[in-house]
Order: C-alpha cells, then sequence, then structure tokens
C-alpha cells in the first residue's frame, strides 16, 4: 500500500488526519465506511450495498437502539 | 539500541519512579508539587506494562501473532472489523472512561492524597488493568462473546444467571449514584441547571441535523453542538444572576429527583438518533477534549498540593464519608484502581475490532493504567484545592450546618483553618451562592479543575466560566450513561421479565417499553430519591454500595479468568488473576459486613435501622424525619440496603463456589478444557 517514493510531510498528514478522523468515529460508534466498502467488494461483491446514509444509521441502531442489552460506556 | 542500553532506560525510570513516589509519600508537611505525583504514577505505568503487562502477554496468555482474530475471520464491515491498534485504543478507553474514575479519588481524597495513590498505582497495576487485559484475551478467543455468555459457557448455566442479576443490580446502583452525582451538582445552582438543561434542545437540533439535513456528519454537527454548548454557558451566567430567569432554573435536590425520573423514562422511549446519539457525541468528544485539557493544565500549571498527604480521617471518623481506611478505600476508589464495569466493557466491542491478538496489551492493560492515570488527575484536582474548602464542599449539612459560619467553625475544629469569608470568596468565584455542602464529588471535581483552567487561561475572570464548564462536562457523560444505562436495564428486564410474560419482550411494543422503563426508573429512583433526602449526603450509602458492586464485578470477572486458566492447563500462572480475585474478596466481603452489621449507624445498615426504631417506640422524631411515617421509611431503606449488601455478598460467593468447582474438575482433567473458538493462521489469508 506504501506508495513508492517517500511520503511527503502532506501525505504523512494526511494519513494522521485520516487515523484522527476514524478515531474520533469509532469512539461513538461509528466504524469506517471505507473499510466496509472494501470489505464488500472483496467478499460479497454480489450483495446490494448500504450507501453512506443507511450505513450511518444501521450503525447509530446498533450501538443504541433496540435490544442492545451491551452497555457500550462504562461508569 | 542495545540491549544494555534498554536495561539502562530502565533502571534511569525505575530510580526516577522511586525518587518520585519518595517525594509525594515522605513529605514531612513541607509542600508538595503536584507532578511529583503524576511522575510518580507515570514512571510506574510505564514499568508496570513493560514487566508485568507484556509478562502476561507472553507467559500467562501466551499470546499468538498468528492466530486470527474474531476481527479478522469474521470481518463484515460492521461489527467485526480490523481496527489500526492506535485507533482501537481511542475507542477503547472512551468507553471505559467516565464519570466513576473521576468522583471516587476525589471522594478519597479525605484521607489525604496518599492512601489515594498507593491504591490506584498498586490497584491498577495488580488488579484492574490484569482485569481488563485478561478479559479482553478470553474475549478474543471466544469470537467477542460477552461477560455473561463466557461465564455460562465455561463455568455453567446457574452461575452465568447469577452473574447477569448481579450485572443488572450493578447497573442499577451504578444510575442511582451517578444520577445522585448530577443531583447534587445541581441543586440550588440556576447556572449548571440552565447549562444542562440546554443540552437537551441543543441535542435535538443536532440530531435532526444529522438524520435529516446533513446525515452522517459527526465532526461538523459536533462542534456546531460545542459551540452552542459554549453560548449555553455563558448565557447560563446571565440567567444566574437574571432576578426572572433565575428561579425559574432554581432546584432543589427532590424536584431536581423528580425531573430526573421523568427524563429517565421519556428519554429512553424516544428515538436514539433524537437525543441520545447526539449527546453521546457531545459527551465523548468533550470528555477526551477535556482529559487532554487537564493533563496539559496540570503540567503547565505545576500546582502545588494543600491536602495533607494522610488526614486524621483514616480512623473512619471522615465527614465525606464514613468507615475506616481497610477496607472502605477500597470501595471507595473503584473505578481507576480496578472496576469490575470494565469486564463488561472488555468483552463487549473491543474483541470484535482487535486486529491482532498481540494488540492486546495496549488496548487491555494499557487502556486501563490510562484510566489510572485519570484518577491520579482526579486526586490532583481535590488536593491542590484548599483543605478547609474541600470538607465545606462535601460534608453532609447535618455536621457542618448551613450557613458559611456553622461550616468554617466546625471545620477549623477539625484542624482545616478556613474563615467564612474565604468559603464565600470561593462561592463568588465560581458563580454560585454557595458551595456547602456540595456533595458527591462533582463540584469539588470542578473547583480544582476550574483553578487548573483559570491558572493556564483566562485568570480569576474565567473561574466561573471553568467551573460551569467542568460541571457541564461531568453532568453530560453521566446523563448520557443515564440515559444509555436506563435503556440497556430495560432490554435486560424485558428479556427477564420476558420468559414469563412474552407479550413484554417485544421491544416494537410502546406499552411494553413504556412498561419496562417506568419499572427500571423506578428502580433506580428509588435509590437516588433515597440518596437525596439522607441527611448524611447520600453518597454515604450509596457509594460504598456502588463499590461493592463493582469490586463484586470484578471479582466475578477475575474468577472467570482463573478458572479458564486453569482450564487450559495453566494454572502455575494462576496467581496472576488469582492475587487480586482474593484482596477483592476479601475487601468487598469485609465491607459488606460492615455496612450490614457495623455498630456505629454512620457505616452499618442495621445499627441505623435500630437507631431510628428504638427511637420510634419511644414516640420520637429523629431528623431528618418530619414524621412517623418517614421513620418508617428511614428504617425499611435500611433494612433495604442492608438486603442488597448481602444479596452482593452472596452472589460474589455463589460464582466463587462454583468457580472453584470448576477449578478443581479442570484439575482432575488431563488435557485443556476450555471452550475456545476458531483457531487459524494469519498467513492463510
Amino acid at each position: 500500500m506504501r506508495p513508492a517514493h517517500a511520503p511527503s510531510m502532506f501525505e504523512k498528514l494526511k494519513v494522521i488526519n485520516s487515523y484522527f478522523v476514524q478515531t474520533a468515529n469509532l469512539m461513538v460508534g461509528l466504524p469506517s465506511y471505507q473499510n466496509y466498502l472494501d470489505h464488500m467488494a472483496k467478499t460479497h461483491a454480489d450483495k446490494p450495498v448500504m450507501d453512506y446514509e443507511t450505513f450511518f444509521r444501521e450503525r447509530q441502531a446498533a450501538r443504541y437502539g433496540e435490544g442492545a442489552t451491551r452497555m457500550s460506556r462504562c461508569c | 539500541m542495545n540491549a544494555i542500553g534498554k536495561q539502562l532506560i530502565w533502571l534511569a525510570i525505575a530510580i526516577f519512579g522511586a525518587f518520585s513516589l519518595a517525594t509525594v509519600a515522605l513529605s514531612q508537611g513541607e509542600t508538595i508539587n503536584a507532578l511529583w505525583m503524576v511522575t510518580a504514577a507515570v514512571s510506574i505505568y510505564l514499568i508496570a506494562y513493560r514487566f508485568y503487562g507484556l509478562y502476561i502477554a507472553h507467559n500467562v496468555m501466551q499470546l499468538d501473532e498468528k492466530r486470527l482474530t474474531p476481527a479478522v475471520r469474521l470481518n463484515d464491515g460492521l461489527d467485526y472489523v480490523p481496527t489500526h491498534k492506535n485507533v482501537l485504543f481511542g475507542h477503547h478507553f472512551a468507553a471505559i472512561a467516565g464519570a466513576g474514575p473521576l468522583v471516587g479519588p476525589v471522594l478519597a481524597a479525605q484521607m489525604g492524597y496518599l492512601p489515594g495513590l498507593l491504591w490506584l498505582l498498586v490497584g491498577v497495576v495488580m488488579a484492574g488493568a490484569v482485569q481488563d487485559f485478561m478479559v479482553l484475551f478470553i474475549s478474543v478467543r471466544r469470537n467477542g462473546r460477552s461477560l455473561g455468555e463466557m461465564v455460562k459457557e465455561e463455568m455453567g448455566v446457574v452461575p452465568g444467571l447469577i452473574a447477569m442479576f448481579g450485572t443488572f443490580m450493578i447497573i442499577t446502583i451504578l444510575l442511582a449514584v451517578l444520577a445522585l452525582i448530577v443531583v447534587k451538582a445541581l441543586a440550588e445552582s440556576p447556572w449548571g441547571t440552565f447549562t444542562v438543561a440546554a443540552t437537551i434542545p441543543i441535542a435535538f437540533f443536532m440530531g435532526i441535523y444529522s438524520r435529516y439535513l446533513r446525515p452522517g456528519h459527526i465532526a461538523e454537527i459536533s462542534l456546531i453542538g460545542l459551540v452552542l454548548l459554549m453560548f449555553a454557558i455563558i448565557y447560563g451566567g446571565q440567567v444566574a444572576v437574571d432576578p426572572t430567569l433565575a428561579p425559574m432554573f432554581t432546584f432543589d435536590g427532590k424536584q431536581l429527583t423528580w425531573m430526573l425520573l421523568a427524563y429517565g423514562v421519556v428519554a429512553s422511549v424516544l428515538p436514539v438518533w433524537l437525543l441520545l446519539a447526539p449527546r453521546d457525541y457531545l459527551s465523548t468528544f468533550l470528555k477526551i477534549g477535556t482529559i487532554f485539557g487537564l493533563a496539559l493544565g496540570i503540567l503547565w500549571v505545576a500546582p502545588d498540593l494543600k491536602m495533607p498527604a494522610m488526614t486524621k480521617f483514616i480512623d473512619g471518623t471522615g465527614p465525606v464519608w464514613s468507615g475506616s481506611l481497610f477496607p472502605f478505600l477500597f470501595i471507595t476508589i473503584a473505578c481507576g484502581a480496578v472496576s469490575g464495569f470494565h469486564s463488561l466493557i472488555s468483552s463487549g466491542t473491543t474483541p470484535k475490532l482487535l486486529e491482532n491478538e498481540m494488540h492486546a496489551p495496549m488496548i487491555g492493560y494499557g487502556g486501563m493504567l490510562m484510566e489510572s492515570f485519570v484518577a491520579v488527575m482526579a486526586l490532583v484536582a481535590a488536593s491542590i484545592i484548599d483543605p478547609g474548602v474541600y470538607f465545606a464542599m462535601n460534608s453532609p449539612a447535618a455536621l457542618i450546618g448551613t450557613s458559611p459560619e456553622s461550616a468554617a467553625a466546625a471545620i477549623s475544629q477539625w484542624g482545616f483553618m478556613i474563615t467564612p469569608e474565604m468559603l464565600q470568596e470561593t462561592a463568588r468565584n465560581v458563580g454560585e451562592n454557595t458551595i456547602i455542602s456540595r456533595t458527591g464529588g462533582a463540584p469539588t471535581l470542578a473547583v480544582g479543575m476550574a483553578q487548573i483552567f483559570a491558572s493556564a487561561l483566562g485568570g480569576q475572570a474565567m473561574m466561573a466560566f471553568w467551573y460551569h464548564f467542568a460541571i457541564l462536562f461531568e453532568a453530560l457523560f453521566i446523563l448520557t450513561a443515564v440515559d444509555a444505562g436506563t435503556r440497556v436495564g430495560r432490554f435486560m428486564l424485558q428479556d427477564l421479565i420476558g420468559a414469563f410474560v412474552p407479550a413484554l419482550k417485544n421491544t416494537k411494543s410502546i406499552t411494553g417499553n413504556l412498561l419496562a422503563s417506568v419499572l427500571c426508573v423506578s428502580a433506580w429512583g428509588y435509590f437516588l430519591y433515597q440518596g437525596v433526602a439522607d441527611p448524611l449526603g447520600g453518597i454515604n450509602t450509596l457509594w460504598p454500595l456502588f463499590g461493592i458492586s463493582n469490586q463484586m464485578l470484578a471479582a466475578i470477572a477475575l474468577t472467570l479468568c482463573t478458572v479458564v486458566l486453569f482450564k487450559m492447563k495453566r494454572q502455575a500462572y494462576a496467581w496472576v488473576t488469582l492475587i487480586p480475585t482474593i484482596w477483592l474478596l476479601i475487601c468487598t466481603l469485609t465491607a459488606g459486613m460492615e455496612k450490614i452489621f457495623h455498630s456505629n449507624p454512620k457505616i452499618g445498615f442495621l445499627a441505623n435501622a435500630q437507631k431510628f426504631q428504638t427511637a420510634l417506640s419511644q414516640d420520637q422524631l429523629l431528623a431528618p424525619a418530619k414524621s412517623m411515617a418517614q421513620m418508617h421509611q428511614i428504617v425499611f431503606n435500611n433494612y433495604l440496603n442492608a438486603s442488597l449488601a448481602a444479596i452482593f455478598m452472596l452472589v460474589l460467593l455463589a460464582v466463587l463456589f462454583y468457580g472453584i468447582k470448576e477449578c478443581m474438575r479442570a484439575l482432575r482433567s488431563q488435557h485443556p478444557t476450555t471452550h475456545e473458538s476458531g483457531v487459524g493462521d494469519l498467513q492463510s489469508v
């Protein structure tokens, strides 16, 4: 995945920023959408893929919604 | 770097840590800078991680780099997602850090900063981090199963049910005590109440925005929400001095209790996107940001500790909570040293996101060390404020009266010199009418944080803003926990009762949901109301119950870990989990016995019931009761609390019994008998 040339400062910052955004999103229960797309493309290419809005709602319901008997946070 | 160089660095850290700790521990009256506490803690964390955490990883667990984790094997892009270890660390830390590690150390500071600090450090290294790490490990080896499921699988159906029931009880007490903290912080404080109330419409707006206007743009809406929050704090200052608005937002504890109960029922049946989710964004980001800010602030300001290393209250006569250092210090500081609740998180979403087993030490052990550091910072914040102010804020009105004069007189008599003027000035500085008997820990922490933040940014003029910022920050994530916890409790209840009344199980039915919500809210609401009405401040009753239940859960989790080690035929290493299990058993059972049977009515529930019973039989009224009916109520409440403590102890003993039984069975077997799932080779993917 790493580009052949040495990454520039800007590219490094972009990577750091993407980790930052990923962390912040995951903290509130939203995993990476890109990862979901990659996964679907790789293993379930024949199945329909949720668009971002549906994906967002699905994850929101999974974190807080009906029947979730697990605490997602501590005291 | 060569091996000798590395060893030298670790030696240097060890010497520096020992020196820091000695400075903090051996002070003879001279003022100590808070940074010594920070450096002592960080050195110990580093050494513990390198030498104990990794020892457990390599020898006890024998983590396997090539073994596929559930995140990789079951990757579905939704629940099971292989996640970069730094990203996962952030996720896990955000899930475990909450009000617990902030409040416990503040309450423990009545014995001085040293006992609390030592327990935080020893506890996290030997117990808390071990528990989190071990539970994460066994859950990862079982497709990310939950604690309850694992107890059932490894120890049997009966202990599984008992553990599940115990979990429901701890959630009930937790919600009551969290709600009590909010009530205590907001009572008679129009500024605080307005700001916290404003988060509801702000959350509604954020919810609608992120559902319909710009779906899924979390960063954007969180920023907008944050700006609105800051305006709410600033405008709250206007509300507090406005002669018509201020009374509209001034409530006493009982009024706030009813409002919170109503809120709990309504919030838990509202759609999650409208209130819970957007407020969770705000509270999570604010929490992480503030914790970072606090760390930077302490480093920047480098405040002196004003609280003595040890106070005379280690004998158990303290005003904040009653009971001697052993066992009650170890019950009061649960989160930050060892928190059973984390076993639910470590067996929750985190194991489903772990990319490689080798990341587990950093996430499990390291995450808990980080939480312990948050607790140390809370201890610092409580110890840099004047001890007189600390005791004025944390002592119940029954002991120090309600006026600055009576409070100053009582506290000066305990040996902490303070004048009424100083108390009034502190109240004025933080924009409140009074700071006397603001028990619960949150306001004290807020004063400490306001001092640190104001010294770094804005000076005296910003004290009031920072105080209310800190109150808001705590209230926000406590309310989110109340909201989410009520839902979890409700689903658990619907599951439990649904076995008998199938109609209740349907989570699509509004009547069923509402009924279960009301039941769940009534359960924690009862304890909350009892705590608010308690003349000794409620914290004295509820916090030890919470501590006992939390440690009980930790002991259950560690028993499970021990059983699993025996079943893996690694009993030679079982001391790693046995030592903390035994320590927790000793603390929890002693504290439980004392809470029930201690002859001092301030400690023992039965003695207190007896005291009121005796007065009743002589037709006397004892404060705070104003009628005979209230006297009967107090007697009943004390019996109820005693039964609750007894139930916690029974749950623990039952699980212990099954644990020993399973260990014996595992010993007799010739080969491993665990239920691990899914061995695979990373390289085959």
